[in-house]
């Protein structure tokens, strides 16, 4: 394989502890090595260039049935948006739910790596992996959603962490998934009866189970079995005002709990998208609603257990889709536009509905400065992620924007002066104003790719430019010496220069030039023999599943051609 | 105001999309300029001078600009796609999307038009002198914004699924329209002066329909609340008036709901 030099360019890179020193990078036969590796290198001129490490998002909606959804229920998503197909790049169109294709270039250009799907269905796991592997170049996986199991209320209603362990490893390996995702906990579930749960405290109708018996069990679950991803939530009541309160109550959950696992992952709970879940107030009104960025921000400060992303509001039309299915119900009748609910039998539901984050209302205004203020809040950038939750606050390829809003305050002002319709009301009932700090590029290595690659339990393949990590390098024509207009972060991390790929040139001169060789990432974990939950699992599919067992398994051969196995043993 | 003159001159094997003619974009252009403009047929680029003669030369802005297409162009879309200001005149039958997403200006065709004319368009005014085909003021699919601004006149029929997602605006038909009017409407007006068939403002929020002529079968979500004397499109008269549909969703505003309106002449 090849070897590429990457000559004089600024490096970032949080694992080596290198704050943008002009030095060259080395790759070779799909890994970075060292310089002296090198024998006959092709040469990339990085000067004047910003260079770090491919990066990895931790949560993002790209691949499976509710994208789909969203994909065929809005053609006016792609109405101008297609790209014809030019040189190896195939056909590329939409904007909030693009084709499998868009996706994976769009990535690639921004300088992505890695991307975790962030909600897969257990029984469409199949449809999730057929889109994983057509999206080209980024290496993906998938998490499986938890916390409306009817398997995992059952033992967790009876404290049976060992059985819960015992059937997420089992339903990791007949789903390919990487580790345990919960949404809404307790609550979708409820919404089969028409009910939710809006506090952590309220029962599951039937199942009599909480929701903060359900995080916290499954925290304990992960941490017995060792994956390498903690458990990551999306707490109760995303969405509502005065939801601040679920949010500490469910982070709680994680208290007492230390991380153990072989993978340097040293957090037991992500929170996803915490945006949605840091509102004050009684309703959406400016002289009611109010960010409680700040007292979220400071509790996350104050704990080293948890981990979390932003979810930023960028602004657009975008596409909701969750597997809280109460939430999608609550936004349609809000913005009565188009709606798709869907029950997953024992498992989960979704839901899917258009919408606009209008800058001319308030509202949007003010969930813009909340996801920005907890970027800007939080003391531990290895443990801040930026994401959008795409496409649910906005598509994955306005994260560039994101870093310009969180690394300029002139550009925030900017938003609050000039582009929001209610500014000053944001001003008053947010933070943002009050902020001066700026994300240096150093700090948006460490939350675009060194923290997120260790919360995924990667930090040993990805995240850094260290001798051994993945041949992974982004390069973007920024100058951080010369930089002054924050536009330039835009424009720079929206279309990197080179992007190299397990060592293979996939971006060049701003150019998709490659296909890649895109891997999908699951994790088998071996566990004990636990004739309980095999019985549990039989009998399941016997009297209610639709499908037989034979029938569930993603088998590999089809879905997954080109597999990463990470192998986690819990026997002991 | 300047003219400049298409003068068909070859029938594509495929269907045109030419939404490079409008006044926008011809506007400060010379004659071969503007025959170098682009027009897709099938997968394929061409100049648009490759299907028309052109004649004249565009006006300083699109305001001062007029289009002429001197014969049948039934097989070329997005004529005046997406215009803002000026005038374009076809003089025989034109295809799909004429007009469509239009903000300004002024289309008159002296023949029929396919499906999708003036869709999503938000002002201007087209004028059919002939019949216009389905989906007349519409919203794209899958969309929620159907025509929201401007005037469209039919002198002849109009097809089935006109004013779909209608937000506002007027669509005048001076014959009859087939299934379907007004769908999901949520403003605006549509007036049809000829008969209607059925599914006449189904799922209509607000807005108003007038049905000069019979409709043939009502929607059942519909409620008679009076009749009423009206001057319509120059028309007066007494209509029958219904509020509906019963069935969908309805705004409250200062203290009342507002209800879709469905006027139907005696
Ligand atoms: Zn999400």
């Amino acid at each position: 394989m090849a070897e590429y030099l990457i000559k004089n360019g600024f490096v970032y890179d949080p694992v080596l502890g290198i704050k943008g020193d002009r030095t060259d990078v080395a790759v070779k036969d799909g890994k970075m090595v060292e310089t002296s590796a090198l024998s006959n290198p092709a040469e990339i001129d990085a000067s004047g260039m910003t260079v770090m490490a491919g990066a990895v998002d931790i949560h993002a909606h790209v691949a499976g049935p509710k994208v789909c959804v969203g994909r065929n229920f809005r053609p006016e998503d792609k109405l101008f948006r297609a790209t014809p197909q030019a040189g190896i790049k195939r056909m590329e169109g939409g904007f909030s739910v693009p084709t499998v294709l868009r996706t994976g270039y769009d990535y690639a250009r921004m300088g992505f790596g890695f991307v975790m799907e962030a909600a897969m269905p257990p029984l469409y796991a199949r449809h999730v992996h057929e889109e994983i592997r057509d999206t080209p170049i980024i290496d993906e996986g998938a998490l499986p959603v938890f916390g409306n199991n009817w398997f995992v209320l059952e033992y967790l209603k009876n404290k049976e962490i060992e059985n819960t362990a015992s059937y997420i490893a089992w339903l990791m390996r007949m789903t390919r998934g990487y580790g345990v995702k919960v949404v809404n906990p307790g609550g979708t579930e409820a919404w089969g009866w028409g009910l939710n749960c809006p506090t952590v405290n309220d029962p599951v109708p039937y199942f009599d189970v909480t929701p903060a018996q359900i995080v916290r069990g499954l925290i304990e679950a992960n941490e017995y079995l060792g994956l390498p991803h903690c458990m990551h939530v999306h707490s109760n009541s995303l969405g509502e005002p005065g939801n601040y309160t679920v949010t500490l109550d469910t982070l709680k959950q994680a208290e007492g709990i230390a991380p153990r696992n072989e993978f340097g992952r040293e957090q037991v709970l992500h929170h996803t998208h915490l945006q949605f879940h840091s509102y004050g107030g009684e309703s959406y009104a400016s002289k009611s609603f109010e960010s409680k960025s700040k007292e979220v921000a400071e509790y996350v400060n104050s704990q080293d257990n948890i981990t979390f992303d932003l979810g930023v509001v960028t602004l657009d039309e975008t596409t909701t889709m969750t597997a809280d299915g109460p939430f999608e119900h609550h936004l349609t009748e809000l913005n009565h536009l188009k709606w798709v609910n869907t029950d997953v039998e024992l498992e989960t539901a979704a839901g899917v509905v258009p919408y606009i984050y209008s800058p001319k209302t308030f509202i949007a205004g003010a969930q813009w400065a909340i996801g920005i203020e907890l970027g800007l809040f939080s003391k531990d950038p290895m443990r801040t992620f930026i994401t959008t939750d795409h496409p649910n606050a906005g598509p994955f390829i306005r994260y560039p924007r994101v870093y310009k809003w969180l690394m300029s305050k002139a550009a925030r002002e900017d938003m609050l002066d000039n582009v929001l319709k209610y500014g000053d009301s944001v001003r008053d009932r947010c933070y943002i104003g009050e902020i001066d700090r700026e994300i240096t590029l150093f700090e948006l290595a460490q939350m675009t790719r060194a923290g997120p690659a260790k919360a995924l339990g990667l930090a040993n393949m990805f995240g850094s430019l260290k001798p051994g990590m993945e041949g992974d390098v982004a390069v973007y024509p920024y100058n951080p010496e010369t930089s002054e207009d924050p536009e330039d972060i835009e424009r720079a991390f929206s279309n990197a220069r080179y992007l190299i790929k397990g060592g293979e040139i996939v971006v060049k001169d701003g150019q998709v030039v490659s296909n890649g060789n895109k891997r999908t990432f699951w994790v088998d974990c071996k566990v004990n023999e636990n004739p309980q939950v095999e019985r549990d699992i039989a009998e399941k599919f016997k009297r209610y599943y639709s499908v037989n067992l034979a029938n569930y398994e993603v088998y590999a051969h089809h879905y997954v051609p080109n597999p990463y196995v990470i192998e986690v043993d819990a026997t002991q | 105001m300047a003219t400049v003159t298409l003068k068909p001159i070859k029938v594509p094997d495929l269907r045109l999309e030419a939404d490079n003619i409008k006044p926008d974009a011809f506007a400060g252009k010379k004659a071969a300029e503007i025959a170098d403009l682009h027009v897709y047929c099938g997968n394929s680029q061409y100049p648009l001078g490759e299907f028309f003669e052109v004649a004249g030369e565009g006006g300083a802005t699109a305001a001062e600009t007029e289009v002429v297409i001197d014969g049948d162009v039934s097989r070329v879309k997005y004529i005046g796609m997406k215009m803002t200001a000026g005038s374009v005149l076809v003089k025989g039958n034109a295809d799909m999307y004429v007009g469509a997403w239009m903000e300004g200006g002024t289309i008159t065709v002296n023949g029929d038009t396919d499906a999708f004319a003036g869709m999503g368009m938000t002002g201007g005014e087209i004028n059919v002198l002939g019949n216009a085909g389905n989906y007349l003021g519409a919203a794209y699919r899958g969309d929620w914004r159907g025509m929201q601004g401007g005037v469209i006149r039919v002198a002849g029929d109009a097809g089935s699924d006109i004013g779909t997602f209608m937000r506002g605006g007027e669509i005048i038909v001076n014959g009859n329209v087939d299934v379907h009017v007004g769908t999901h409407q949520e403003g605006g007006t549509i007036i049809v002066k000829g008969d209607a068939k059925s599914k006449v403002g189904g799922q209509m929020v607000e807005g108003e329909i007038y049905v000069f002529g019979d409709i043939e079968v009502m929607m059942p979500g519909f409620q008679h609340i009076g009749d009423v004397d009206v001057a319509v499109d120059g028309v007066s008269g007494r209509f029958a008036c219904y509020k509906g549909d019963m069935g969908e969703r309805h705004p409250r505003r200062k203290g009342e709901t507002i209800y879709g309106k469905l006027y139907l002449k005696y």
